[in-house]
């Protein structure tokens, strides 16, 4: 049930991009991954997505490694979010969400036909539902995204395989409101079953909602573990060079200066 | 439709069935008017007073060509604005139609005996075909890199391809005699004329072998729709990217390059039609693929009905007719899709 990668390492043009010796995700959990410009946040998520194929060896889902993966069922098992949502031809929202159950579809869901409206309402989108795509704004079309991703990962009910969110920023185009309704949406999901690995700039939206945070630094995981243990304000100073301390309010706060 | 759904009705659009029958029996309609319009005017009175040769030598080829020159255009346009993610896209992007342009140059212009002597009256067409098969060869080659083709290298080694083929269709036009250039000036603007029993049958069998797997296979569209998400989303949702690319720029090059070997260049059929299903019918490339193919047809017949009507007994070359027909098309569709909106 977990995602796990072993002595990944990443070099391009003489730069070391991943360095991750050994990596270990349980699912049914949300996992933060901070870090700042440049860290390999985005280079380790589509390394475990299988989207860098040089490496697909040292990641390993299920007990098996990526390139070991038929490209449909890996398909229907783990969804990568990115932060594009641009798409060209004028289709409707159903049409976008409704291509998320590609991979889906020699195995139909018993409730195909109301899936994209339920991924929709839990996606906070419902009432975008005969909109077209192209007219929303960008906040929107991440929100239809969302729906899209879920319905990818919606699986029928016999297939007990754990299933992968994998998300890049997905709060960066939100407004406050949605920010924290996404996020309350993922620890839904994670209470499901589903493994969540979103990468955040906002180290408090990780404390609020993540059940453990991932620190990376010029393509090494620095520090890892629950949120309380490990955003310190020596941590925070240290990696991204901001001065903040410790606020207690709820799960513990970060003020910065 | 789901108790959720339910609370927010669906706009009402004519079903995908009544607007294809609606295209259907307007080819047809395109059909009828191409058979009878025309220098001779074909009248089921005159049917036996050399009616009939006009229509089995003369009209039914030409129309048959006409028909399977649009679909091929039409097709090719809706795979190739869907591989580019780009509704502005045109088959020519690959190079195909200047390749054939300039395998039909070398062999007017420079000459080559021993096709000449071998093929006979097929040597410019096959010289042309090869040119177009050749060309785009070559730039697939050349926009991959790892193994992996991008669309962007594509387009790009796309356009530098297509300058290189215009330069030396150039330089061929000033080595030529008047009589060359005149046969290269006519090669280049298209025409339906000429067309014969023996070319339109081979052609027709190249065209429908090329198209039969976009056409009969909703695979290859709904792998189109998802990738307008864009590569790395379609690969994300299982889609074999590199196989779709492969596909679409075989289906292309082959049923492009049968086309104008025969036809010469014809301007806007593919960047149009595919515009002109999408405004009608959404851009779900199930129904765009084979919307296409029918009104790539329907906009090939006008323009060659046209090019023998207006100046009859002349006729005006194929590719002058779909470049006024198509472009005030183009701009209407612009102005109502901006309307829309």
């Amino acid at each position: 049930m977990t995602i796990g990668a072993h002595q990944l390492s990443l070099h391009k043009a003489g730069r070391c991009l991943l360095d991750v010796p050994h990596l270990n995700l349980p699912a049914g959990q949300v996992h933060a991954l901070l870090g700042p410009n440049g860290a390999g946040k985005s280079t380790l998520l589509k390394a475990l997505s299988g989207l860098e194929r040089t490496v697909a060896a040292q990641v390993v889902l299920h007990g098996r490694s990526l390139d070991q993966w038929d490209i449909l069922a890996l398909a229907a098992h783990r969804a990568l979010l990115e932060q594009d949502h641009r798409v060209p031809f004028d289709f409707h929202v159903t049409d976008i969400v409704r291509m998320g159950r590609y991979p889906h579809g020699a195995r139909p869901h018993p409730r195909e036909v109301d899936l994209v409206s339920n991924c929709l309402q839990q996606a906070g989108a419902l009432h975008l539902l005969h909109r077209r795509y192209d007219q929303l704004s960008g906040g929107e079309k991440a929100r239809v995204q969302l729906a899209r991703v879920l319905a990818q990962i919606e699986v029928s009910p016999d297939d007990h395989a754990a299933r992968w969110l994998l998300l890049d920023e997905p709060t960066a185009a939100l407004d406050l409101a949605h920010q924290h309704a996404v996020m309350r949406l993922l620890r839904e999901v994670a209470a499901q079953g589903v493994g969540v690995l979103v990468v955040l700039h906002d180290l408090n939206l990780a404390a609020a909602y993540a059940d453990q945070v991932l620190v990376m630094n010029d393509g090494r995981i620095d520090a890892q573990g629950p949120c309380a243990r490990v955003l310190q304000p020596e941590l925070v100073a240290r990696i991204w060079g901001v001065v903040c301390e410790r606020v207690g309010l709820g799960q513990g706060w970060l003020a910065f200066s | 439709m789901s108790a959720l759904a339910s609370r927010w009705p669906r706009p009402a659009m004519p079903s995908n069935k009544v607007m294809g029958l609606l295209g259907v029996l307007t080819l047809l309609g395109c059909v009828l008017l191409a058979i009878s319009q025309g220098a001779y005017g074909l009248l089921i009175a005159n049917w036996h007073q050399g009616g009939a040769e006009v229509f089995w030598h003369i009209r039914a080829p030409r129309v048959l060509m006409g028909v399977v020159a649009g679909m091929a255009l039409g097709v090719s346009g809706a795979l190739i604005q869907g591989l580019f993610r780009n509704p502005l896209a045109d088959p020519g992007l690959i190079g195909v139609s200047s390749g054939a342009a300039l395998g039909a140059g070398l062999m007017i212009v420079v000459g080559w005996p021993w096709l000449g002597a071998r093929a006979g009256p097929w040597a410019l067409m096959v010289a042309a075909f090869a040119g177009a098969l050749l060309v785009t060869a070559l730039t697939w080659r050349l926009a991959r890199r790892e193994g992996q083709v991008q669309i962007t290298r594509l387009l790009l080694v796309g356009i530098a391809i297509n300058a290189g083929a215009g330069s030396a269709l150039g330089l061929l036009s000033h080595l030529a005699d008047d009589e060359q250039l005149r046969s290269l000036t006519f090669w280049l603007l298209g025409s339906l004329g000429g067309s014969q029993w023996p070319a339109v049958s081979v052609c027709a069998l190249v065209v429908a072998l090329a198209l039969s797997l976009p056409l009969w296979h909703p695979a290859q569209a709904r792998a189109l729709n998802v990738l307008s998400l864009g590569d790395t989303s379609a690969q994300m949702l299982g889609v074999n990217v590199q196989a779709v690319q492969r596909v679409c720029l075989v289906c292309v090059a082959l049923s492009v390059g049968a086309v104008t070997a025969l036809v010469g260049m014809v301007a806007f059929v593919g960047l149009l039609a595919p515009h002109a299903v999408r405004l009608l019918a959404g851009p779900d490339h199930r129904v765009v693929i084979p919307g296409s193919a029918l009104i790539g047809a329907c906009l090939v017949l006008l323009a060659d009905t046209g090019a023998r009507t207006l100046v009859a007994p002349a006729e005006l070359p194929l590719g002058v007719l779909t470049g006024f027909i198509g472009a005030p098309a183009f701009v209407l569709m612009l102005h109502r899709r901006a309307a829309l909106a």
